[in-house]
C-alpha cells in the first residue's frame, strides 16, 4: 500500500483498463492536449496517443451519443463529462439511450459504457455547476452508479466501472480529487465490486449512512462525537445503485439509530429510497426515527455564506445525530 | 477491399413489394387493433431504402429513425420477425419488448429503430467511429426524416463526424413533413441539403422515388468512403403516402399533392423501367406481388400464434449478464412484495384485453 491522492487513483484506473482492453477509449472535452480539466488524465495522450484519448468539442449530446454507439459494437467508451452539471446536456443520451438499448432490443445490444466525471457541489460554483445527479441517475433502470469517497473505492470502482457489460455512471468529486488514501501497489489489480458498501469506521450508538463527498464529513463528525461519548458507525454506500441493501440493514441491526447524510437535494433524494427500505424491512430494529441530512430544497447560491447554510454540515449533522440518540 | 455484390434489380423491386404489403397490412392489423402504441408506415418511401441497401455490403451498419419496418425488411429481418415484433410476441426481432418504433437485428447490422427524433444520429456517428478505429473498411448509413435536421444533437453528429472523418452517409428521407408540419414551416433553408455545407459535408440531393437513382448515388459515395473515410449527405426527395403515424389523417395537405406523388409511384416506376428493358413481364410482376402478399399474411398468422414474452423474464432484459438483479434489492424486493400478484393481475387484464380485441 501507498499513499496517493484521489485524482491518482482515477488516472491509475484509467491507464490500467487503456493497457488492457484495446476496445477501451476515453473520450471527452480537454481529456488530451490539455491533460484533464482536473487533470485526471494527465499524460494519457502522451502514452496512449489520440486514436485513444480524444479530444471533443463542447458537444456533450454529441459524444455522450457517439459512445453508446461505439459500445453498440463492442467498443468500451469512457465518457468523461468535465462535470455532471453538464451531462444535463447529454440526458437524453445517458437516459433514454444508454440504458433502454438493452431492453429494446430485446437483449441484442448492451451498452458497456462508463461516464465519469466530478458530481455534486464544490465550492462557489453557482447552482448550473453544482448539481449533485445521483438521484436522478439512480432511478433510471439499466443504469448503475457509483460514488467513491476514497483513493482506493476510486481506483478499484472506475476499473470495475470500465469492465461491466452495462452503462455505469462513476460519479467523482472535486473536492476530493487532491485527498489522500492508502491505495494498493499498481501492480494488483484493485477491483471494488459495485454494489458493496464499506463499513469505514465501525460504531455502536448511531449509524451514519452516507457517500462521496458525505463520507469524510461523517468520519470527522464522528471523531467529535466520541468526545461525547457517542460512537457512530460509517456506513459508506460507495455504489447508489446496485444498493447495498445488505449492509445498511446490518449496521442498522446493530445501532438501532440511523441519520443518512447525501449530497443531494431532500425531494426524491437517495436517502428517501434508504428510509424506505429500512421502515419496511427492519422497522422494529428502529428506537428512534430516522433523519436524513441533505443539501436545502433551492438552487445553490454562489454566496459563500448561503452555499454552507444549504449544504450538509457538520453541525447539521452533530445535530441529527443527538436528535435520534435523544443525546 | 471487399466488393459489393450486384443485386439483382427484379429482386429489389420484389423488396419494395414486400415492404409495401407489409405496412398496409399492419395498418390493417392496427385497425383490428392487434398492434399497440404507435405505428409509422413508409409507403411510398420504398425506393430510398432499397436503392441504398442496394448499393452496400450486408456487413456495413445501418441505424434509423422510428419509421424502420422498411429498413429492417430490406436488411433482411424477416416479414415474421417484423410483424410478431408489432403484435408484441416473443418472437419478435425484439423479443416483443421494442415494438413498432424500435426494431433491432444485430445479426443484419440493423442498429434500430430510434424514436427520439434525431437521437439516433450521434449513435450512427459512434459506429462509424468504431469501423474507423478498427481501420475495417465498413460504412455507417444513417436515416432520418426532414424533421430530425433543426435538433441539436443533429448538428452535433455531423460536426463530429466531419471533425472525426468517419465513414457515414446521413440519408435525410425528406417527405416533406415532420408530423404535420411542412419543411417550409420547420427549416430556415430552402433546401435541406445545404445543412451539409455548414459542416463541410459534401451533400447531393437524389431523386427519393427513384430506385436507380438512389442505388447508385450511394454507390459512389459509399465507393469513396471506402477508398478514404469521410462523412457524406444525401438528400432523397421522398413522400409518405400515409400519415405521420396511424392517427393522423394527414388534413394538412391536399388530395392533389398526394395524386401527384403516387403517380411517380417507386414501385410503379421501377416497374416501367424493367418492363421496358424486357426484363420483367406483367405475369412475372404479379407473381411477385402475390408473393409478397402471401409472405405477409403468414407473417401475421406467425404473429398471432406466437407466445408472449413470459412474465418471468421481466427482469431479465435490464441488465446485460443479469448481474444486477441478483444484487440489487430493489428489483428482487419488487419481484417478492408485489410482484407475482401484480404480473398474475396484469397478465389477466392483457388476456382481457387481447380477447376483448379479438
Amino acid at each position: 500500500m501507498r499513499e496517493i491522492t484521489y485524482r491518482q487513483a482515477l488516472n491509475e484506473a484509467l491507464a490500467e483498463e487503456l493497457e488492457r482492453d484495446p476496445n477501451v477509449f476515453l473520450m471527452g472535452e480537454e481529456v488530451g492536449e490539455y491533460q484533464g480539466a482536473y487533470k485526471v488524465s494527465h499524460g494519457l495522450l502522451e502514452r496512449f496517443g489520440p486514436r485513444r484519448i480524444i479530444d471533443t468539442p463542447i458537444s456533450e449530446n454529441g459524444f455522450a451519443g457517439l459512445g453508446v454507439g461505439a459500445a453498440m459494437v463492442g467498443l468500451r467508451p469512457i465518457i468523461e463529462f468535465m462535470t455532471f452539471s453538464f451531462s444535463l446536456v447529454a440526458f437524453d443520451q445517458v437516459v433514454n439511450n444508454a440504458p433502454n438499448m438493452f431492453t429494446m432490443s430485446g437483449g441484442q445490444f448492451n451498452i458497456p459504457i462508463t461516464f465519469r466525471g466530478p458530481n455534486g457541489p464544490a465550492h462557489q460554483l453557482g447552482a448550473t455547476h453544482s448539481h449533485a445527479t445521483e438521484n436522478f441517475y439512480a432511478s433510471v433502470p439499466g443504469l448503475k452508479v457509483c460514488a467513491p469517497a476514497t483513493p482506493r473505492d476510486a481506483k478499484g470502482l472506475l476499473k470495475t466501472a470500465v469492465r461491466d457489460n452495462n452503462p455505469v455512471l462513476v460519479l467523482e468529486a472535486e473536492l476530493l480529487y487532491s485527498s489522500k488514501g492508502m491505495v494498493e501497489p499498481p501492480d494488483e489489480d484493485l477491483l471494488i465490486p459495485l454494489g458493496k458498501a464499506e463499513t469505514k469506521r465501525e460504531g455502536s450508538d448511531v449509524s451514519i449512512i452516507c457517500y462521496s463527498q458525505t463520507v469524510p464529513l461523517a468520519l470527522k463528525v464522528a471523531s467529535q462525537l466520541e468526545e461525547e461519548d457517542i460512537s457512530a458507525e460509517i456506513v459508506d454506500l460507495r455504489s447508489i445503485k446496485p444498493l447495498d441493501e445488505k449492509a445498511v440493514f446490518d449496521s442498522v441491526a446493530k445501532t438501532h439509530r440511523v441519520v443518512i447524510v447525501e449530497q443531494d437535494h431532500p425531494f426524491c433524494g437517495v436517502g428517501a429510497e434508504i428510509c424506505y427500505r429500512i421502515q419496511k424491512h427492519i422497522f422494529d430494529e428502529l428506537d428512534a426515527p430516522i433523519i436524513r441530512v441533505s443539501q436545502e430544497d433551492v438552487p445553490m447560491p454562489y454566496n459563500e455564506r448561503l452555499e454552507q447554510a444549504v449544504l450538509p454540515n457538520a453541525d447539521k449533522l452533530i445535530a441529527a445525530v443527538k436528535q435520534v440518540c435523544y443525546a | 477491399m471487399q466488393p459489393v455484390e450486384q443485386r439483382d434489380e427484379v429482386e429489389m423491386l420484389s423488396l419494395m413489394l414486400l415492404i409495401r404489403r407489409f405496412e398496409e397490412r399492419a395498418s390493417q392489423q392496427y385497425q383490428a387493433q392487434k398492434i399497440g402504441g404507435f405505428c409509422h408506415l413508409y409507403i411510398g418511401q420504398e425506393a430510398v431504402v432499397t436503392g441504398a441497401v442496394a448499393a452496400v455490403r450486408d456487413d456495413d451498419y445501418i441505424i434509423t429513425a422510428y419509421r424502420d419496418h422498411a429498413h429492417a425488411l430490406a436488411r433482411g429481418t424477416s416479414a415474421n420477425a417484423c410483424m410478431a415484433e408489432l403484435f408484441g410476441k416473443e418472437t419478435g426481432c425484439s423479443r416483443g419488448l421494442g415494438g413498432s418504433m424500435h426494431f433491432f437485428d444485430k445479426q443484419h447490422h440493423m442498429y434500430g429503430g430510434h424514436a427520439i427524433v434525431a437521437a439516433h444520429v450521434p449513435l450512427a456517428v459512434g459506429l462509424a467511429f468504431a469501423i474507423k478505429y478498427r481501420s475495417e473498411d465498413r460504412v455507417t448509413l444513417c436515416f432520418f426524416g426532414d424533421g430530425a435536421i433543426n435538433q441539436g444533437s443533429f448538428h452535433e453528429a455531423l460536426n463530429l463526424a466531419a471533425l472525426y472523418e468517419l465513414p457515414i452517409v446521413f440519408i435525410c428521407e425528406n417527405n416533406l413533413f415532420a408530423m404535420g408540419t411542412s419543411v417550409k414551416r420547420s427549416t430556415s433553408l430552402k433546401q435541406i441539403v445545404d445543412r451539409a455545407e455548414g459542416y463541410d459535408i459534401p451533400g447531393e440531393i437524389v431523386d427519393g422515388m427513384n430506385f436507380r437513382e438512389v442505388r447508385d448515388k450511394v454507390a459512389e459515395v459509399v465507393d469513396s468512403i471506402r477508398k478514404e473515410p469521410h462523412p457524406a449527405f444525401l438528400e432523397a426527395r421522398t413522400y409518405r403516402y400515409r400519415g405521420h403515424s396511424m392517427s393522423d389523417p394527414a388534413s394538412y395537405r391536399t388530395k392533389d399533392e398526394l395524386e401527384k406523388y403516387r403517380l411517380d409511384d417507386p414501385i410503379t416506376r421501377l416497374r416501367a423501367q424493367l418492363t421496358r428493358e424486357g426484363k420483367l413481364t406483367n405475369e412475372q410482376f404479379d407473381r411477385l406481388d402475390k408473393q409478397a402478399k402471401e409472405t405477409v399474411l403468414a407473417a401475421v398468422e406467425f404473429a398471432e400464434q406466437s407466445p408472449q414474452p413470459p412474465l418471468d423474464k421481466l427482469y431479465d432484459y435490464t441488465y446485460a449478464d443479469g448481474a444486477v438483479e441478483a444484487g440489487v434489492p430493489a428489483a428482487s424486493e419488487s419481484r417478492k412484495a408485489g410482484s407475482p400478484a401484480n404480473l398474475q393481475e396484469s397478465a389477466a387484464g392483457t388476456a382481457a384485453a387481447t380477447e376483448k380485441k379479438a
